[in-house]
């Protein structure tokens, strides 16, 4: 449609302008900051690279703790409640309406249960005392004689915050990738078996993943942005920042840690600036894998 | 032909086949289930029950008393927990209606016109899927400070109006409205604003539907706001009252009206995917990203 520039430019303005007022405008800040020892008392003064020289020699607990728990949650939540996401839209995608429908509400429900609020109720079934129902059904069944204290022993937080994380995986990529499965051309496949595929799994690999490529990139996209989402989630579950020991603690909980509890913002805006690299360079990895090449 | 037995995809009948794929995925399904229905019974119980030793999972006498205690201990402490719905209930309608508009709005700009900057544009909103809003409180925070929006209501509504998700899938989906009914409204005389009331809202009722319900899940839950850019406890949210009761110290008395709280956050959204599944799927479908 041949508008002139006018229409164009009214129709995108009050979007464009919480756009750039809302996310482009605090990345800019965000890397402006990191550049200075910005305290929220002070102006800040310019300190050149020092924050990220800091980070990456200095700050122990975040080589220690941080870094390594972000890293280990967000490969196995991140890829692993992608897999997960696809094989069951896959699978449910081969059964008939009534029990698809009800089976996809199931796996999307737990993951509009994000937010901090949910956090009461692992807090219930985690919970350290003999009251506790994780406690109570492994000592009944003899796994354990005292009840563990789940959520304040070092050990098994990330493991329960990347359990929580699966559960809650199959988002809004999950509906992507169902409805890619869905609307798949049938030609394909006849074609596909006349060429010699045999099974069920050579037809997800060959013609199904191929096939839907771009919804593929959507829902990859989605888990990285749902998997960096949910990083304060070791914060909600156990109550406290930092964490206990550090176990549960992720990047966004160190941000938080430096900027609103230390006050150190320039500092808190260098982890930040990592934390958007790091995303960047997940997302790069999935175009990667997903992009159409021709 | 010979030995093609279909792609096994949304067959229109049961057959033995199948049989394998529920004994996978039921067990997986109630894994899955187990702790909505887990929250659902604590919320009913008596006291009797939440302390009951053994510890039971389903409710026997259920009962109503969870959900008064929650808007006692609201009222005790000074604000009566009406309040907090309100300001939820008002936040949320202007964050879903607004966020819709400027997005249809923007994906129409997008999808039909043509200008300069258009593929560039759309393809900075693409790599915006990725931002993660927790990684930049900080210059939010600023930001808003500088907008003098602090301790507002806006402070809730704002951040959350433009929302890259919403906006890429609206655009796929304008994309298919075809550019002959358009052109046939602008050669009527139609002006734009005219064209994107009568002809392109219409068609992509269910991009709208589920720009709904993005715009509702990130807002009905959204606690940032509360906990770093409001001060005042009467212009806080639900979303926030139920992690402080999830906060609160006092575990076990509390579980039964932490569940309630948690409860009352979930089922919103459930019973909104439920009504509007159907657009939802029809959305993904053009949900690609090329």
């Amino acid at each position: 449609m041949k508008t002139g520039k006018k229409y164009p430019f009214l129709f995108l303005l009050p979007y464009g302008a919480l756009f750039v007022v809302f996310i482009i405008l605090p990345i800019i800040v965000a890397i402006g900051l990191s550049f200075t020892d910005f305290n929220t008392i002070q102006a800040p003064g310019f300190v050149g690279l020092t924050n990220y020289i800091n980070l990456a020699t200095q700050d122990s607990i975040f080589m220690q703790y941080v870094l390594p728990n972000t890293v280990t949650y967000s490969l196995i939540v991140g890829p692993g409640g992608y897999c997960l996401s696809f094989l069951l839209a896959w699978a449910i995608a081969q059964l008939t309406r009534v029990p698809r429908t009800i089976l996809a509400l199931v796996f999307y429900s737990p993951s509009l249960t994000m937010g901090t609020a949910m956090a009461v109720l692992w807090k219930i079934i985690f919970s350290g005392d003999e009251g506790g129902y994780l406690n109570a059904i492994l000592m009944s069944l003899g796994v354990i004689n005292e009840p563990i204290a789940w959520l304040s022993t070092a050990t098994y937080i990330l493991p329960i915050m990347i359990i929580v994380g699966l559960w809650s995986a199959m988002g809004v990529g999950f509906l992507a990738i169902l409805a890619g499965i869905m609307n798949a051309d049938e030609e394909l496949y006849e074609a596909g078996a006349i060429d010699g595929i045999k099974n069920r799994f050579q037809q997800m690999i060959y013609i199904t993943i191929p096939t839907m490529k771009p919804q593929m990139l959507f829902a990859a996209v989605m888990a990285v942005v749902n998997t960096f989402n949910n990083g304060t989630i070791g914060v909600s579950l156990t109550g406290s920042n930092p964490t206990p020991g550090y176990a549960g603690q992720l990047m966004v909980n160190h941000i938080d840690d430096y900027g609103f509890l230390r006050y150190e913002m320039g500092y808190a805006a260098a982890v930040s600036v990592v934390l958007l690299l790091i995303i960047q360079l997940f997302s790069k990895v999935a175009s990667k894998l997903f992009t159409e090449k021709e | 032909m010979a030995g093609y037995k279909g792609n096994g995809i949304n067959p229109s009948g049961f057959d033995k086949g199948q049989i394998k794929i529920y004994i996978i995925l039921l067990p997986l399904a109630i894994f899955m289930l187990f702790p909505l229905v887990f929250i659902f019974c604590h919320a009913f119980k008596p006291a009797t029950e939440l302390f009951a030793f053994p510890p039971k999972f389903y409710v026997v006498n259920p009962t109503l008393t969870n959900f008064s205690a929650m808007s006692k201990t609201a009222a005790n402490s000074g604000i009566p927990m009406s309040k907090y719905v309100f300001n939820s209930l008002l936040v949320t309608v202007i964050v879903c209606f607004v966020g819709i508009i400027i997005s249809t709005m923007a994906a129409f700009a997008l999808s039909k016109m043509k200008f300069k900057f258009r593929d560039t544009i759309f393809s900075i909103n693409q790599a915006a899927l990725m931002f993660v809003a927790a990684a930049v409180l900080i210059p939010r925070y600023l930001i808003m400070s500088g907008l003098g929006v602090l301790d507002t209501m806006w402070a809730h509504i704002l951040p959350l109006l433009a929302m890259p998700v919403s906006l890429f899938l609206i655009k796929q989906f304008v994309d298919g409205v075809p550019d002959a009914l358009i052109e046939a409204a602008s050669i009527d005389g139609a002006s734009p604003f005219r064209i994107y009331r009568s002809v392109i809202l219409p068609l992509v009722k269910p991009a709208l539907a589920t720009g709904v319900i993005l715009a509702f899940q990130q807002c009905w839950g959204y606690v940032e706001s509360s906990n770093n850019f409001i001060n005042t406890e009467s212009k806080k949210t639900l979303a926030f009252y139920a992690t402080t009761l999830a906060n609160a110290n006092n575990l076990v008395q509390g579980q039964g009206v932490q569940a309630a709280a948690t409860l009352i956050m979930f089922i919103p959204n459930l019973i909104l995917f439920i009504y509007l599944q159907k657009d939802v799927m029809n959305t993904m479908a053009h949900s690609g990203i090329k």
